[in-house]
């Protein structure tokens, strides 16, 4: 199965159960989708719950709110991360605080999903990621999405959920192939191992857990070592028991992000692991991520402004000698 | 206009739809990449609003190589620029999106839907208080007029009185979105109505696109503030050269190309400036010989250097 089909597959469940679920976003209804994620829906469920809307990503999220507060179970489909700018005052001012600001009297069962990230060259205000200033805003869960199973369960999870949710995708992951288990009872919020190993752990998340498990034969030969690869999965909360025992076991850490490195998510887990096992590490963490810049058009350029498998090999292993791996 | 602007017009329409042939058939063998958004079927719109509002501020759309080059700039540096090449009107850092080119008051190339619209209003603004001869023109879709943005700006630019044209592309998608299905009526002019005086024109006739940018400018020029143009044009092809075009029906796709701007608007040079035959191959010929002048440079530029990743992120060093 694609990963777009286990969202797909997963929406469609969700709404052939409960008829309180409603999708919507701009061209998620007839056209299917940009990503064709809500492909065949309105076909099943109506114009009335697969909603078509405006090029107006404020009222799409602030629209979704007033849904939810209405009784309804709204999915909002953003069409890529740099247009959910739009939508930030909603998110952030209305769709994170309402239940708090309440005092728990609002309560919001909604999710935001959009893709984010470096596709192939639609240059600056199309390839951008914006997690770490979501996981910086208290009362949203905030969820990434790398694997075909996690995708299903996820987001069946986070629909069904009584809590607000931003559900991050990848413009280049929509057509990855996995095998999903349906019968599993999936934890979200538990980050996953994608290898096990004893010498270094390698923390990434979204499309880079794939990047990174591509440089990983590079490093184990050139370092002769093994790599433990954890996919972070939920962003916020983060499930820092799983990092802690990895690292306990590796004392090594590297961190791998696609964003810009200033203020990236990354610098979130180094600084928990610099204040809470920093006697576990025998070596300084080593934080890959972007340039700061945006993100230019040149494909050269494009992807020397991203770690690539290439470049996570070459700085792993650069590090991994001068740190005794 | 008379017969040697009909004639430029002419030769930046037939450029505009060779250049865009060739910007697809570049994207199929791989030269260019990411989003593709074409202009052909709007040429006569792109090119007569261009050459009427020849003087004051562009700002545009991701659908914009067209225009770019009917408002001067080089074919070659805008194939280059698609070709991601140093040579590019944007060094290669943009894209067949983001277009940009002071000297000739023309800033992008915007790819956030609506969201030039305000930019455009801020610009009227300082012309307005330096006392500038020329305003602006702002160009967008028939989807950017349902964003707030949109609203914002009409809001803004009437209370100001700013000399601002706001010129509506309403070719009735957002990409494969009717605009009957995300507003309550077609006319987009409408919604200015409270605010400005409002025109509409066929987009698909050059000489009534022109007459009717010109007025507005006149309009503009006499303290009127802003205006705003409506212009129904049809694309031929998909949203971007990715959008299979699906929701359109065979039907709907002839009906739309049989309002061919280039084809009305050769009519017109023919019948109404007694234009030859021959005048006009020569046109489409010389229109030709600069498409493929631009492919051959852009085949040919040079790649940025890897250093200029980090160049142009501010101006000052600290
Ligand atoms: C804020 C924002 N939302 C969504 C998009 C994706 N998108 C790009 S073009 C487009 C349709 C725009 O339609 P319209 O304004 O009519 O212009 P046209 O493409 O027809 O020229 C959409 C939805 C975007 N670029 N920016
Ligand atoms: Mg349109």
């Amino acid at each position: 199965m694609l990963y777009r089909e286990a969202l797909n597959k997963a929406l469609d469940e969700v709404m052939a159960i409960d008829d309180t679920v409603v999708t919507l976003g701009e061209d998620v209804g007839l056209y299917g989708g940009s990503f064709r994620v809500t492909e065949g829906l309105v076909e099943k469920y109506g114009e009335e719950r697969v909603i078509d809307t405006p090029i107006a990503e404020l009222s799409i999220v602030g629209n979704a709110v007033g849904m939810a507060i209405g009784g309804l179970r709204p999915v909002a489909e953003i069409m890529t991360g740099n247009f959910s700018l739009l939508a930030f005052d909603q998110i952030i001012n209305h769709m994170a605080k309402l239940h708090y600001m309440s005092n728990g009297k609002v309560i919001l069962p909604m999710v935001v999903r959009f893709p984010q990230g470096v596709s192939k060259q639609l240059a600056a205000q199309h390839s951008e990621s914006y997690e770490q200033m979501l996981c910086s805003v208290p009362g949203l869960r905030v969820l990434s999405v790398c694997d075909v199973n996690y995708a299903y369960h996820a987001l069946k999870y986070a629909i069904l959920s009584n809590d607000p949710f931003v559900f991050i995708e990848h413009e280049l992951l929509y057509n990855k192939k996995g095998e999903v288990n349906f019968e599993e009872q999936l934890d979200p919020f538990k980050a996953r191992i994608v290898k096990e190993g004893e010498d270094i752990t390698i923390i990434s998340y979204l499309k880079m857990v794939d990047d990174v498990m591509q440089s990983v034969p590079a490093i184990e030969s050139a370092l002769n070592c093994s790599c433990e690869v954890i996919d972070l999965c939920s962003l916020n909360p983060i499930d820092y028991e799983t990092l802690a025992a990895s690292i306990k076991k590796t004392s090594r850490l590297v961190m791998v992000e696609e964003d810009h490195k200033t203020g990236g998510f990354g610098s979130q887990v180094v600084a928990w692991a610099a204040e809470e096992m920093f006697y576990e590490l025998d070596a300084a963490p080593l934080r890959l991520a972007g340039a700061d810049v945006s993100i230019p058009y040149n494909r050269t350029l494009e992807l020397a402004s991203i770690p690539t498998p290439d470049s996570i090999a070459q700085e792993i292993i650069a590090w991994g000698r001068k740190n005794d791996v | 206009m008379n017969k040697l602007l009909a004639q430029e017009i002419y030769y930046f329409m037939v450029l505009g739809r060779n250049f865009e042939y060739a910007a697809k058939e570049n994207y199929m063998q791989g030269n260019v990449s990411g989003f593709l958004h074409l202009d052909i079927g709007q040429e006569a719109f792109s090119v007569a609003a261009m050459k009427a509002f020849e003087k004051g501020d562009i700002f545009a759309t991701y659908r914009e190589h067209v225009m770019a080059m009917a408002r001067g700039i080089e074919p070659k540096a805008v194939m280059a620029e698609l070709f991601g090449k140093a040579e590019g009107v944007s060094g290669g850092k943009g894209g067949s999106m983001h277009l940009f080119e002071p000297s000739r008051f023309f800033y992008g190339g915007d790819a956030i839907v609506g969201g030039q619209i305000p930019n455009a209003v801020g610009c009227a603004y300082a012309r307005k208080l330096q006392g500038a001869e020329d305003g602006v023109m702002v160009i967008f879709g028939d989807g950017a007029s349902n964003g707030g943005a949109f609203f914002e700006s009409l809001n803004i630019a009437a209370t100001h009185k700013l000399p601002l044209l706001f010129l509506c592309e309403n070719n009735e998608y957002a990409i494969g979105t009717n605009i009957k299905r995300s507003a309550p009526f077609r006319e987009q002019a409408k919604k200015a109505e409270p605010y400005m005086m409002t025109l509409s024109v066929d987009g698909m006739k050059a000489e009534a696109v022109y007459e009717t940018i010109k007025e507005a400018q006149k309009l503009i020029e006499d303290g009127h503030g802003p205006i705003f143009v409506e212009a129904f044009t049809c694309r031929f092809e998909g949203h971007s050269v990715s959008d299979a075009n699906s929701y359109r029906s065979t039907q709907e796709m002839s009906h739309c190309k049989a309002k061919d701007p280039l084809v009305h608007f050769k009519k017109e040079l023919l019948e109404r400036w007694m234009c030859s035959d021959k005048e006009l191959q020569e046109i489409e010929q010389k229109a030709q010989t600069a498409v493929d002048e631009a492919v051959a440079f852009a085949k040919n530029a040079t790649e940025p250097n890897v250093a200029a990743l980090f160049e142009h992120v501010f101006v000052e060093e600290v």
